[in-house]
């Protein structure tokens, strides 16, 4: 009998104490906001999507290395010593031509390892997250800024050089002696 | 009175089987008879992809394991390749991962919370502990960019030091969540109708769990006092002063799943304290000085574990020598810890089904690997 | 001629009540949830989001109507249409104002009563037709809990019967005059010491009351037949388009519906607390309206309470329901019957 009695009374305590806790967060203001009218800011470290400085691009390779997806790709031409490719920003010169740096967002894990081991420090994450598309295919962005005519025109100067030095060893050892 | 046994499916899509799990049922009228998991919808290949990858790079697939107690992975892998290798970290960078794997400790028992009340019915808790959540992952954004998936902690290391702002943020926290406690207490811990339906369901004797293998909050709530940081000390714990929950048996017998849900509780409570302490005796120092040019471990293997939110999370390694580990095998608790579900759930009735499902807390990535 | 249309308008205009109450009702819910939440609710659409349900309306009328093949197609389609039935024939009995109810009825409580039974058949069908094991469960656990709380429904019924006499809501309404203390809560306008002897009895009667008409309407912490944590959305889940609008109508119809009926026999119905305006300014045919005012506001509260008791409690176990009724809302409202029976008889 005593436990039927108190199992009523702590049934309606406990549910009084319930509503009164529901009924005090009737008058406490929302904690949400009105995106995209309004947005959160973000702060500084955030890893959203990556930009490529192209011009301290020197193709080193180490961050698609690094990558643990593998969505970064690129291809690399060997420049010609007669050719000037420009220098980055620390003052240093190039030697090859990035023809192609393409990094696959879907595929990206946002990890930012690639980040890192850049010895130009021209990779870095942004803090856009508003860029979804409904092709799949138009995530992959290109950041190389050779068109693909140039990059046919100086990979084929290269493998004309290439030639010409395989050419010029194979001839002078026959005029040395 | 000849009455017939039913097949009934929960899941793979259903609200509350804390992902995709498909639990297959036998019902006779509404009371179960036997219960059998189906897993393996989330399986990735994790552990042989690690076999292609070299050990940094393995730490943003190890976030994915646990996604909701992401720290604590990284926190036992990077222990795991440190004890291999023979690191010894700095001061700060120990005190850096005691603080980040307590607060994400706190976010998981958040969620695990808050789902727990969804499951039973009561809608406001679980938007309530989603709401304090959300004060932790800014915490995280702030630190390393990352809100649920960090990529922080590294071998020897950490990525990014505290920002400036940091220590105070956390404090503030604190002082923040302790009231909020209470108010998930007074709203479901104790309410009548969430007693009633979780107390004097599921039990789980210690000796079953015990045998059975369960570890983390399923153990304690059966009364076993055993926690890796007290007992297997690892990283700088041994230098904390906090105490262990263990279920009690308050409100039905001992290792019901109110217990199981109660030691979460509690055990957020002793987090806050673990906090509190590292924050005053944090030192300063350089986070990455300790990181070596090239992760090589010496050939060896090595099994190494700490404690997830959800129970013990071991890592065995084998490695040759080279860049890539031989093998890397997880020992993930929530895998282990569900293998009971059958066996405490014979004779009860459907909707406790889903009380002692939620009260294990499972997660399918862990699971599934 | 005149009869007909007289019976016809006697039957649109509580129908013109309820859809427009239905369609506030919704809206209400969701910004009282979000509220108590801590969040904003809908706010897009319309100014404050107030043309969300008619939104909400035209998205669930254009929808396919799937129906799968294996299901029982008559009782499929009967079923929505019965539930709305159920819900809405009950507000015949009930008084909007003096000047109008649908049909006053000497029987009213229990033409009440009996009427919200259709909503268990109705409900069984809909889980048997769907033909689906989920539903079926869903159903049948629902028949199960709405047949087992009218019974303390009716005993509270009783012993309110057996204080004001009469059966029928607008005599019951006329009866609680002139001020909030002659409510029934507060013992009815009897004066003497039995007045005050009864109030205690008369509040667990409210209790006992409000919490089985809670059940009846399949609100939390009584959703076992909708619990979309176990079986998605009980005996409704096979149901898209028109006939899911007419189960989410017929919940709110129904929770106005119950809300009202306690009202009317403990708080006074349509009467208002103090004094009518209409009456100390000397317009009296202002009266009907304010009481009209009066009823809805009533209303609206305890539908107001029964939203915050389902943002606030866990779901009830089926057996921890059952329980609840046979062991401790019978029992309890038959002690209330007799003790009140003691007294008026004294």
């Amino acid at each position: 009998m005593k436990e039927y009695l108190s199992n009523i009374y702590l049934a309606l305590y406990t549910i009084a104490v319930g509503m009164k806790i529901t009924f005090r967060h009737l008058f406490i203001p929302a904690v949400t906001i009105l995106y995209p009218e309004e947005k959160v800011v973000l702060p500084e470290r955030v890893r959203n999507r990556l930009y490529v400085n192209m011009d301290d691009c020197i193709g080193c390779d180490q961050c698609s290395r690094a990558c643990p997806a593998s969505c970064i790709t690129i291809e690399t031409v060997k420049g010609l010593p007669t050719e000037d490719l420009g220098k980055t920003s620390q003052a240093k010169k190039k030697a090859l031509w990035v023809t192609r740096f393409d990094i696959d967002f879907a595929k990206c894990c946002y990890c930012q390892l690639c980040v890192y081991p850049c010895p130009t420090e021209c990779i870095k994450m942004t803090d856009v997250y508003e860029f979804s598309d409904i092709r799949r295919s138009n995530l992959i962005y290109n950041f190389s800024t050779l068109t693909a005519d140039e990059a046919a025109v100086k990979k084929a100067n290269y493998a004309k050089f290439e030639a010409e030095k395989a050419a010029a060893k194979a001839a002078p050892p026959k005029t040395e002696n | 009175m000849k009455t017939e046994r039913m097949t009934l499916n929960v899941g793979p899509q259903h609200p509350s089987t804390h992902g995709v799990l498909r639990l297959e049922i036998e019902i006779e009228g509404e009371v179960v008879h036997k219960v059998t998991p189906h897993i393996g919808y989330l399986h990735r290949c994790f552990e042989k992809h690690c076999e292609a990858m070299t050990y940094p790079q393995i730490i943003p697939y190890i976030d994915r394991l646990d996604y909701l107690a992401a720290m604590n992975n990284e926190f036992g892998y990077v222990v795991a390749v440190e004890k291999l290798m023979g690191i010894k970290v700095p001061e700060r960078v120990e005190y850096i991962r005691v603080i980040m794997a307590e607060l994400n400790r706190i976010a998981s028992h958040l969620v695990a919370v808050g789902t727990y009340g969804l499951d039973i019915g009561a809608f406001t808790p679980f938007l309530f502990c989603f709401r304090d959540r959300e004060k932790i992952l800014s915490l995280f954004e702030l630190t390393c960019g990352g809100r649920m998936l960090y990529n922080y902690m590294w071998i020897g290391g950490l990525s990014h030091d505290l920002h400036p702002d940091f220590l105070r943020l956390t404090k503030e926290f604190i002082e923040y969540l302790r009231p909020n406690l209470l108010e998930v207490n007074n709203l479901l811990s104790y309410n009548k109708i969430f007693t009633d339906r979780t107390a004097n369901v599921g039990i789980l004797s210690a000796e079953k769990a015990i045998n059975f293998g369960i570890t983390g909050p399923c153990l304690r709530g059966s009364g076993v006092k055993w926690d890796l940081r007290r007992d297997d000390p690892y990283s700088i714990y041994d230098r904390f002063d906090f105490d262990i929950p263990v279920g009690k048996g308050t409100y039905g017998t001992v290792g019901d799943c109110w217990d199981r849900y109660y030691v979460r509780v509690l055990e957020m409570e002793q987090s806050l304290r673990i906090l509190e302490q590292a924050i005053a005796q944090i030192p300063e120092g350089d986070v990455q000085s300790a990181i070596p040019k090239k992760i090589k471990p010496p050939e060896g293997e090595i099994y190494s574990r700490v404690e997830n939110p959800k129970g013990e999370l071991g890592y065995y390694i084998i490695s040759k020598g080279g860049l890539q580990p031989y093998r890397l095998k997880v020992r993930p608790p929530s895998f282990v810890n569900m293998s009971v579900m059958d066996e405490i759930s014979r004779g009860h009735l459907i909707a406790d089904i889903i009380a002692i499902l939620g009260s294990i807390d499972i997660v399918l990535g862990e699971i599934d690997r | 001629m005149l009869d007909t249309i007289i019976y016809i308008l006697n039957i649109a205009v509580p129908l013109g009540f309820i859809i427009p109450f239905a369609l506030f009702a919704v809206y209400f819910e969701r910004k009282v949830s979000a509220f108590m939440q801590d969040r904003l609710g809908p706010n897009r659409t319309g100014p404050r989001g107030y043309f969300q349900t008619i939104a909400d309306i035209i998205k669930l009328l254009q929808k396919e109507d799937i129906m799968a093949s294996a299901v029982d197609k008559v009782l499929f389609n009967i079923a929505p249409v019965l539930v709305f039935a159920g819900s809405y024939a009950a507000f015949a009995a009930i008084p909007f104002t003096s000047a109008y109810i649908g049909s006053s009825i000497d029987l009213g409580l229990l033409y009440i009563v009996a009427v919200s039974s259709f909503v268990v058949a109705a409900i069984l069908m809909a889980g048997w037709a769907s033909n689906n094991k989920y539903t079926l469960l869903g159903a049948m656990r629902a028949a199960a809990q709405m047949i087992s709380y009218e019974i303390p429904t009716v005993i509270v019924i009783i012993s309110i019967i057996i204080i004001a006499g009469t059966m029928n809501l607008s005599t019951l309404s006329e009866y609680q005059t002139s001020s909030f203390y002659n409510w029934l809560i507060f013992g009815g306008p009897d004066m003497g010491w039995k007045k005050f002897a009864i109030i205690p009895f008369a509040w667990i009667g409210f209790l006992v009351m409000y919490i089985s008409t809670l059940a009846e309407v399949n609100r939390t912490p009584f959703d076992i037949p909708e619990a979309d944590s176990e079986l998605v959305s009980g005996y409704s889940t096979e149901y898209s388009g028109i006939k899911f609008a007419m189960f989410f109508l017929a919940e709110y119809a129904n929770m106005f519906a119950v809300s009202v009926v306690v009202v009317s026999i403990f708080l006074g119905g349509y009467q208002s607390p103090f004094g009518y305006l209409g009456n100390t300014l000397g317009i009296s045919w202002f009266v009907p309206v304010e009481q009209f005012f009066w009823f809805a506001a009533k209303g609206i509260f305890f539908v107001f309470v029964q939203m915050w008791l389902r943002w606030t409690l866990p779901r009830l176990r089926v057996d921890q329901l059952m329980t609840m009724c046979w062991k401790y809302l019978i029992p309890i409202s038959l002690v209330n019957l007799l003790i009140i029976a003691l007294i008026m008889v004294l």
